[in-house]
């Protein structure tokens, strides 16, 4: 309650301070650029409808910009359209176009550097190099933006949200399509990613490098040119995503490189070339998920150790697992297979043979692709019942010892 | 030929075998579809039916009547009838015979539980693999009067198609892993029709998984218009070439 109070004075405080500047083509003040050099500390700034072409806007002061039915920052293709730095700053309602590309600078429609407590909600930014780049800021909200590119190559489009080097970041509701890669974190800490849509980029729909303690949640990837990429990173909690149609020789729903001590729970993996590429990685825990017709629904290198896979359904993928290696390090426990045919003697829905999810042919296909056009064949059936019997090219001990008679309820 | 062939159409259904047929596919599919908990298995079950019960079926069912009906076939070349009409009427006997008891004990089930991309695939491949495979029933039989002959033949030809020729390839793509195979095993699927069918369906069935590696490659060229034109195609030619053969050799015979 005394928080309460001394937030509402201090919000009394400023409302007295504060005033509202209405920019537009017919108020006193035509320029954003005149507005900013106007505006104090705690000021709001109204900006009507229409064009705006003012080159590259600097904005350092703690102001408030609202757009009144998304007025346009015209970029002309050749400039960086907003750039902030500074704190307590809330951009919301514009609608920034054209912004420049630059081989040499990352531009990008909004710039934060070194600010903190920025808010950006409900911007839309359209064919933009980078659409929002963050560097060395801390509390920045990113929410309900919708970001479209045009998807050129890999070197001329930039990403969606950039962030780098910034911590206790929340990236919620936002739509991004046709940039490079939709999300990207590099050195970024303790923050938020939530339900955002990221779909047609042309590398990664998320992409997140050497960011520890970040979680994101609720997020739909949908095909993407890569996936979703998750590298170096530490105690990253992945949940309730969906992960679809990400499809191609290197397209994985998320490709997982050297990341421990994490939790994936409850995401759906569906039609991908492979669920889930992990390499290197250890001490993770990936339980409740659900796979769903994908190629492979995991591709385990042997260079993981001490994750707990469990109580997961595997249903319609055409491979369950692959491995590159016979060495297994890794549990498997509780899961529903969908191939398994064991049976259930003391009713208790767990059955009381192992499942082998490395089937036999996955291990050729790994060893050579072009086996693949074989795949389904009255042959490879028999091959794969023979090695069940009696396993030789497959890792004996990738077995789950507990697998569900049901489907579990997730 | 028309009377002809309703003839052959009469007396196949009088000894009951295809109504039979008819009824263990409709019971298989059915049931698989009833027991499987989501469609896609018992899609899987189907591919197996279709890609080896199928060929089979067709394979023996047709050299067993070919010489069954020679007596009949005899007395036919004795009325001022060609030849081709006769072998070409009673190959559609046969043909349609099979065909309508796939389309019944197959097609209905397909079509009432799931009918999809991947179940059109189905009925398109095991449309295809029956002629085909009655075509090359016929030209074996033609071949040789002997019966045991005929059937062990039509046999032989049956386990080659239906496995020894994958072990082939497996074996080739060993042998010369370390060569570009991709073309290669474009063309080695083509001289195969169940292979070519299997293919056809595993195109709409793991779409995921042919994404990746080579894998796109034969998406790109299968899945293009190209690759269904090329299917059709080839599958066209493995019905008409045995039967244009069929019908040479049983133009020239000494019954």
């Amino acid at each position: 309650m005394k928080l309460f109070l001394t937030f509402f004075l201090c919000s009394l405080t400023q409302l007295a301070t504060a005033r509202t500047l209405l920019v537009g083509p017919a108020e006193s003040i035509r320029s954003l650029q005149k507005a900013f050099a106007l505006a104090a500390d705690g000021d709001t700034i109204r900006l009507r409808q229409g064009i705006y072409k003012e080159g590259t806007l600097q904005l350092t002061k703690s102001i408030t910009l609202l757009g009144e039915n998304y007025p346009v920052l015209e970029g002309e293709k050749k400039f960086e359209i907003l750039h902030i730095s500074g704190k307590n700053i809330t951009i919301r309602g514009i609608h920034f176009r054209n912004s420049g590309y630059s081989a040499m600078n990352d531009f990008a429609s909004i710039k934060l550097v070194d600010g903190s407590h920025i808010t950006l909600d409900q911007n839309i930014v359209s064919n933009a190099y980078f659409a929002i780049h963050v560097s060395n800021c801390t509390y920045v909200h990113i929410r309900n933006n919708r970001i479209t590119g045009i998807p050129a190559s890999e070197q001329m489009t930039g990403n969606g949200i950039h962030l780098w080097k910034s911590s206790h970041a929340t990236i919620e509701n936002n739509v991004i399509k046709g940039h490079r890669d939709g999300i990207y974190f590099e050195f970024v800490t303790s923050s938020f990613i939530r339900n955002n849509h990221s779909e047609n980029n042309i590398r990664y729909g998320l992409h997140f490098m050497f960011s520890n303690d970040d979680s994101y949640m609720q997020n739909r990837f949908i095909n993407n040119g890569a996936g979703v990429a998750v590298m170096y990173s530490k105690r990253v909690r992945m949940e309730k995503n969906h992960f679809e149609e990400n499809w191609g020789a290197s397209a994985y729903g998320i490709l997982l490189k050297d990341i421990t001590d994490s939790h994936i729970l409850q995401n759906v993996f569906m039609k991908n070339t492979v669920g889930i590429f992990m390499e290197g990685s250890s001490r993770m825990e990936i339980t409740r998920n659900r796979f769903l017709n994908n190629g492979w629904a995991m591709k385990i290198q042997a260079s993981c150790d001490d994750n707990l896979f469990h109580y997961n359904n595997f249903t319609g993928n055409s491979f369950d697992v692959g491995t590159n290696g016979t060495m297994v390090l890794n549990r498997f426990e509780n899961n529903y297979w969908d191939k398994y045919d064991g049976y259930d003697m003391n009713k208790d829905g767990i059955g009381d043979v192992p499942y082998h999810p490395v089937s036999m042919y996955s291990v050729i296909v790994e060893q050579n692709p072009t086996t693949l056009i074989l795949f389904r064949s009255f042959m490879v059936s028999l091959l794969d019942r023979a090695e069940k019997a009696i396993p030789s090219l497959t890792p004996e001990h990738l077995i789950d010892n507990k697998p569900m008679m049901k489907m579990l309820r997730l | 030929m028309l009377k002809l062939s309703r003839y052959v159409l009469y007396d196949i259904l009088r000894n009951k075998i295809v109504i039979a047929y008819t009824l263990f596919l409709l019971l298989v599919s059915f049931s698989m579809f009833r027991m499987e908990d989501n469609s896609s298995k018992a899609q899987l079950s189907l591919l197996t039916i279709v890609l080896i019960v199928l060929p089979l079926v067709s394979l023996v069912f047709t050299t067993i009547h070919y010489y069954n009906s020679y007596e009949f076939i005899e007395l036919m070349l004795s009325q001022p009838l060609s030849r081709t009409k006769i072998l070409l009427s009673e190959y559609a006997g046969v043909c349609l015979s099979l065909l309508s008891a796939f389309w019944i004990g197959v097609g209905v089930p397909v079509l009432l539980f799931s009918a999809d991309a991947t179940g059109f695939a189905l009925l398109f491949t095991g449309s295809a693999l029956t002629i085909v495979f009655t075509s090359i029933a016929f030209y074996t039989s033609v071949r040789s009067k002997d019966k045991a002959r005929g059937i062990g033949f039509a046999l032989l030809l049956w386990f080659y198609f239906a496995l020894i020729y994958d072990g082939l390839v497996l074996l080739t793509l060993y042998a010369f892993s370390d060569y570009p195979m991709e073309k290669f095993t474009l063309l080695l699927s083509a001289l195969n029709p169940i292979d070519l069918g299997r293919i056809f369906i595993m195109l709409k069935m793991d779409i995921s998984v042919l994404m990746g590696y080579t894998g796109a490659l034969y998406k790109d060229f299968f899945g293009s218009g190209t690759g269904v034109l090329f299917t059709t195609g080839i599958m066209l030619l493995w019905a008409l070439i045995p039967l244009w053969l069929a019908l040479r050799s049983f133009r020239r015979k000494d019954m």
